[in-house]
């Protein structure tokens, strides 16, 4: 056994406080007023300021129409990580079971076409997809801030890595059984891919909830806002104010980030699984 | 209950690989057949096609009056026990055995009796409502076997059952099989590597080589006479010695050495010594050069050299030997092969003459 | 039903069904035509050379049926707008809406020889390189540390990794008030080694807080990799490397370092990925639309030249770029993903 040696832990707790001090400070400072804030800096110890500054950002009506609350905002991000992470994980499995356990024709060109969506991320067609979401009327819907989301193949992938690693004896004995291929998915397949789609679930409802980009050009009705969504508009509303709400802003970060990382420290284990697992 | 009649079935992979070719088999109901040969014979391919699993390029299979070439496989009334015993992991061991009924539609009623009795059979009733993950090797093979037995099929087929199982659970469970499908009556097809268990459990075995039947008939009878130099070499432990030899003037002479008459053609010819049929002895008989001794116990094998020919002996002595021993050799257990193909040379070829001295 | 090969069992079959009453007659026309049914369903659910599994299904429609969602999502969300970034990049749009004019190869030389758009090039290249080295080679230090400790493992693990789930944007909104000109405690800092940090006005000052920004969201991503890339070393090899090196740096550099090669390469290309495209969160809080005198990505000047100049057929032809570059850096991880399923 090697010797423990003080030069390690110093190494690790460098690198932890430099990655969750600035969590810290955010969660701590938007306990503070801003007034403090602006004339002290950041705070690394509790304020007394933190129920009303969270009471304000969760049902105060803002925005450009007074009409959005934290709270609705919340609810609009837990739509779109919970919506996204469960279609993905349906359509992925769907499409893999269909290329890896049945015999077609055009099983190869289907397995390509949807694989290089791997090839291409949402930005660099970001001009297109606007367009194409404006002619089809889906701005400001929820169906236009997931469905284009799961047009890419990364949960596919990772079925069909996953189907493919089943024993090929289980279609088999199911066939023996008497399973058509509806029976031998829904009673063997899909129990059978249970950790897998929790994990997979943990780490699509993390990429759904901290989407940017899609939900800041496919809403513009304030109802359908994100918290993402919500950060820049905050922004927005911040130039030209003589002191800036920084508690609201580090309030609405801390709502922000607060979930996701929950589901990544309870869900640990399997997160990780997932992560390593599927590469996205 | 039915018997299995496979009649010139054959297999044909695209890229015109030939798996299986010309295969006839009659199967009698209630007997055992195994299906036994080296890995990559075609002996999987064959069962599997009887299963359903793998479409049958040539010939017909009829189990019972049926033929089922184009059935699929849970209409063609068989039951099969894969090697890694293909469990639903998700599935209690109850659900496991009940699956196939279920879909069958079998009332609840006789889904639970079928299981009970299959339980009760194999010892598997304390460890219904587990899952596969928390029974031993052992279990898990019982549990495949009690799936079979419930679905009261009219022929059990077994895809190598016992390979992953420890070499000592492997002789209990070969017992255990053996036993069940007495009791039940089931035509059984068996496929296995494993010449030994080929041996012990089969009522007829039959040898596959290269997607070809080679032999088939009752375990001794195919020890006893096997019908090439392929059977001889696969069936039996130690492997039967394969000389190159000569018939010359009506006599077999290895090595310069005379050990048996033959009324044959002059010529090369194959012989075969099976181990346990050769003893030592102290003087005449052939000269054999000892490389290494295998001590076995209950008896030992010598290895060594005739000529330049490798030959091994089977004998159960303890005595300290010498480098090189006198080896006798038992002329009525002689074996003739034709060099060439390997086929058989029946004993009326072989005449009798005095032993070699 | 189960096939094992289609075309050769089928065929003959079909002729053989009827054909021992008609064997005298010629075939009628509906005999053809079963034939050339039986030809096409053989055709169409032909073996496949190497299947993904032994026993297949083997039915016309029901694979559809499975696919049909996401192929109608991936037609109409990938394959559309894709389809349409190409075919605009060849034409410049009416600023007024008023139709568009076929242009060639026009909008690349414009985009190509700007000197706009060769500087954001550089700088791309440069944030690139600085972010994925600084974020590899931290990631790989602490996992590195993690796996050698034995104590609070699992405490640092947690601490370390949960700064993953925090989003891009969030992470620019932090960054953005740490590096603020009146209360950010990163500009103390600096004005301790006496430099006026001014980030949003001066260049590379704003670069400073992008990267640094832009590193912090990914050393955790890497550090997961890394550590179970190390805790797969099979404790076999780790013992035979003890015997064999006396040097715990050796040791690694010898024995562990090439073991983790596979994960380094796949990591490498996810964080240039990771660096052109989701970093665009970060900078969109951090330069606030203006552009001005601030670094930026090719991604920010697609969406910039995109949605606010309204140059469409620029920003479509620069898509078209962005788009070979990445497809390329895909083309090498998918291949290289291919090949890291076979290692467990």
């Amino acid at each position: 056994m090697q010797k423990i040696k003080p030069l390690d832990h110093l190494v690790l707790i460098l690198g932890v406080l430099f990655l969750c001090v600035p969590v810290v400070m955010a969660l701590m400072s938007s306990t503070h007023y801003p007034v403090d804030i602006h004339s002290n800096g950041l705070f690394l110890t509790p304020g007394d300021n933190g129920l009303a500054t969270y009471t304000k950002v969760l049902t105060d009506r803002g925005g450009f129409t007074g009409d959005v609350t934290g709270l609705r905002m919340l609810m609009n991000s837990l739509i779109m990580g919970v919506g996204f992470a469960v279609g993905k994980i349906v359509l992925s499995m769907m499409a893999a079971y269909a290329l890896v356990y049945f015999r077609f024709r055009f099983a190869t060109i289907l397995f390509w076409m949807i694989f290089t969506t791997l090839l291409l991320p949402l930005e660099v067609r970001i001009m297109p997809s606007y367009q194409v979401m404006s002619t089809l009327g889906l701005l400001n819907t929820y169906t236009g801030l997931i469905v284009p989301l799961l047009a890419s193949a990364t949960g596919t992938f990772f079925f069909r890595q996953f189907f493919k690693s089943v024993p090929d004896e289980l279609l088999e004995a199911a066939r023996i059984d008497g399973a058509g291929p509806w029976k031998f998915f829904i009673d063997v397949l899909v129990p059978l891919s249970k950790t897998m789609m929790a994990a997979i679930f943990i780490i699509m409802f993390i990429y759904g909830w901290n989407q940017y980009l899609w939900p800041l050009l496919m809403t513009t009705d304030e109802h359908f806002y994100t918290l993402m969504r919500g950060i820049k508009s905050i922004l927005q509303v911040w130039v030209g104010s003589q002191i800036p709400d920084y508690n609201e802003a580090f309030a609405l970060a801390v709502l922000a980030m607060l979930p996701p990382v929950a589901v990544v420290v309870i869900f640990q284990r399997m997160f990780i699984k997932g992560l390593t697992e599927s590469d996205k | 209950m039915a018997g299995l009649s496979l009649q010139g079935v054959g297999k044909t992979y695209s890229g015109n690989v030939d798996a299986v070719t010309g295969v006839e088999i009659e199967i009698a109901d209630g007997e055992f057949i195994v299906l036994v040969g080296p890995s990559g014979c075609g002996k999987s391919t064959l069962l599997r096609m009887v299963a359903g699993l793998e479409t049958v390029t040539r010939g017909e299979i009829r189990i019972g009056d049926r033929v089922v070439n184009r059935l699929d496989p849970a209409d063609r009334d068989i039951a099969m026990v894969f090697q890694n015993y293909a469990l639903y992991p998700h599935m209690s061991v109850r659900d496991n055995m009940a699956y196939g009924l279920k879909n069958r539609g079998e009332s609840r009623a006789v889904i639970d009796e079928r299981v009970a009795e299959a339980a009760r059979m194999l010892e598997l009733g304390p460890y219904l409502d587990r899952k596969p993950r928390a029974l031993s090797g052992g279990q898990r093979q019982r549990v495949a076997m009690g799936r079979a037995i419930v679905r009261q099929p009219a022929a059990f087929l077994f895809d190598e059952p016992l390979s992953n199982l420890d070499a000592k659970l492997r002789v209990s469970m070969r017992g255990e099989i053996r036993r069940l499908q007495r009791r039940l009556g089931t035509t059984s097809l068996y496929v296995t590597h494993d010449q030994l268990e080929a041996m012990t459990l089969a009522d007829r075995l039959v040898v596959l080589n290269g997607g070809r039947v080679e032999q088939i008939g009752a375990p001794l009878e195919v020890y006893r006479s096997p019908a090439s130099t392929f059977v001889a070499g696969f069936i039996g432990s130690p492997a039967m010695n394969l000389l190159d030899a000569r018939v010359e003037g009506g006599r077999v002479v290895l090595e310069d050495q005379a050990i048996g008459g033959a009324e044959l053609p002059e010529g090369p010819v194959t012989l075969g010594l099976r181990p346990e049929d050769l003893r030592l002895v102290q003087a005449g008989g052939l000269a054999l050069r000892l490389d290494y001794v295998e001590e076995l116990g209950a008896q030992r094998i010598l290895h060594g050299f005739v000529g330049g020919q490798p030959l091994s002996v089977a004998e159960a002595g303890a005595a300290p030997l010498s480098d090189v021993v006198r080896v006798a050799v038992r002329e009525d257990r002689l074996h003739l092969f034709e060099t060439r193909s390997g086929h058989r040379i029946e004993r009326a070829g072989l005449a009798a003459m005095e032993p070699a001295e | 039903m189960t096939r094992g090969s289609g075309p050769r069992a089928r065929a003959p079959r079909c002729n053989q069904n009827s054909g021992t009453q008609v064997t005298d007659t010629p075939m009628t026309t509906l005999e053809t035509e079963r034939t050339l049914l039986a030809r096409l369903r053989a055709w169409y659910s032909a073996e496949d050379a190497n299947p993904t599994k032994r026993v297949q299904f083997d039915r016309p429609l029901t694979p559809w049926l499975f696919v049909l969602p996401q192929l109608a999502v991936v037609a109409i969300f990938f394959y559309w707008p894709s389809v349409q970034a190409v075919t605009s990049s060849f034409y410049i749009e009416d600023p007024f809406g008023f139709g568009s004019t076929f242009v060639g190869m026009e909008n690349y030389g414009d985009a190509v020889t700007s000197s706009q758009y060769r500087d954001t090039a550089l700088f791309t290249a440069f944030f690139c390189v600085v972010v994925t080295a600084l974020s590899l080679g931290l990631g790989l230090l602490l996992a590195v540390k993690a796996d050698k400790v034995i104590r609070g493992t699992e405490t640092y693990k947690t601490l370390l990794i949960s700064v993953y789930a925090i989003a891009p944007p969030v992470a620019g909104l932090m960054g953005m008030m740490f590096f603020d000109m009146h209360m950010g405690p990163i500009k103390d800092l600096f004005a301790l080694f006496g430099h006026d940090l001014r980030v949003g006005i001066d260049y590379w000052d704003t670069a400073i807080a992008l990267i640094t920004i832009s590193v912090w969201k990914q050393i955790p991503y890497n550090f997961i990799f890394f550590l179970s890339g190390l805790q797969s070393v099979p404790v076999p090899v780790r013992e035979a490397a003890l015997i064999d090196a006396r040097s715990g740096w050796r040791r690694f550099r010898d024995v562990i370092l090439p073991l983790l090669a596979p994960t380094a390469f796949f990591l490498l290309i996810i964080n240039i990925t990771y660096t052109m495209f989701d970093t665009f969160p970060i900078i969109d809080v951090i330069v606030k639309d203006k552009p001005a005198n601030n670094p930026m990505t090719l991604v920010y000047k697609v969406y910039l030249d995109g949605f606010k100049g309204n140059d469409i057929g620029g920003s479509s032809a620069q898509s078209v770029i962005l788009m070979v570059v990445v497809a390329a850096l895909t083309v090498l991880q998918f291949r290289f993903l291919e090949r890291r399923v076979h290692y467990g």
